[in-house]
């Protein structure tokens, strides 16, 4: 018996590739400022969403690092972050960890609602945040490839993750 | 990430700003008052880490407002309120006493 719990999440009522992801209005973030986007400006060519835990959680800071280190910012799809963290908090995280990427801020966690894919924590009460996730969109905001987190934590295997969105 | 000011259907007047400085809020409300359509980009308190609104506008404080239609780039309120008004509204026109007054104001801006 491990004497660690993974908590189990269950099965994400998440979006299927095929459909349609779903537009929203937020506060795009860099390392220097924000300004509100909506995903359908946005979305011009393939566009990758990570949905992480909110900033400051070791799952969030882990899957930038790893992401960075295999390039996928530099990469022709477009990497996009959502989280539930206010966009001073998301700034500095970018700031501070030199990373190039721009995040949706979304404190109410409401666009992974809309996607099925929040997470209410545990012993934090009124605070929900993603699933870690990764949703692969091409230029009409069609989804094509989708890895939902079923535990938490639960990190993917990077590099089957590449495969399966064409990535590598 | 561009930095590029012009997107289409995109309003021509870019407005960074810190969110609740009373300065900025000035310039708001005139933008609101002349009608004119702007987005919003917010900055981070700490001037150090305001390089974008120094690589735009060749300072650290806010408000600054960049306005694609005329090829303007602007900072201090006063000056942004006069400029807005002149060149949108009824205001009074640069050069005058008032704007001459204006820019003697500035330099209080966040």
């Amino acid at each position: 018996m491990p004497e660690f719990d993974v908590v189990e999440l269950g099965p994400a009522d998440h979006l299927e590739p095929g459909e349609t992801a779903p537009d929203f209005t937020r506060p795009l973030v860099t390392d220097e400022f924000w300004e509100d986007r909506s995903l359908a400006e946005l979305v011009d060519g393939r566009t990758v969403l990570v949905f992480t835990p909110m900033i400051g959680s070791f799952v969030a800071k882990y899957v930038w690092s790893e992401l960075a280190e295999r390039g996928w910012l530099e990469r022709g799809e477009r990497i996009v972050g959502v989280t539930a963290s206010t966009p001073y908090g998301v700034s500095r995280f970018l700031d501070e960890n030199d990373l190039p990427v721009e995040v949706f801020a979304d404190p109410t966690n409401e666009v992974a609602d809309d996607y099925g894919i929040a997470h209410d924590l545990d012993g934090m009460a009124g605070v929900s945040e993603p699933r870690l996730a990764f949703v692969a969109l091409d230029a009409d905001r069609s989804i094509e490839t989708v890895w939902v987190a079923d535990e938490w934590p639960e990190f993917p295997d990077y590099d089957e993750v590449e495969t399966e969105f064409g990535l590598d | 990430m561009s930095e590029a000011t012009s997107r289409d259907d995109e309003p021509a007047i870019t407005f960074y700003r810190l969110q609740a400085c009373p300065y900025c809020e000035r310039v708001a409300r005139t933008l609101g008052e002349l009608g004119l359509e702007y987005r919003s980009r917010f900055v981070e308190p700490l001037h150090s880490r305001r390089d974008v609104v120094k690589r735009v506008a060749g300072v650290r404080t806010v408000p600054v407002i960049v306005d694609d239609e005329t090829g303007v780039t602007m900072a201090e309120s006063p000056n942004i309120v006069d400029y807005l008004e002149s060149t949108y509204g009824d205001g009074p026109p640069t050069g005058s006493a008032a704007a001459d007054r204006a820019t003697a104001e500035t330099g209080g801006d966040d």
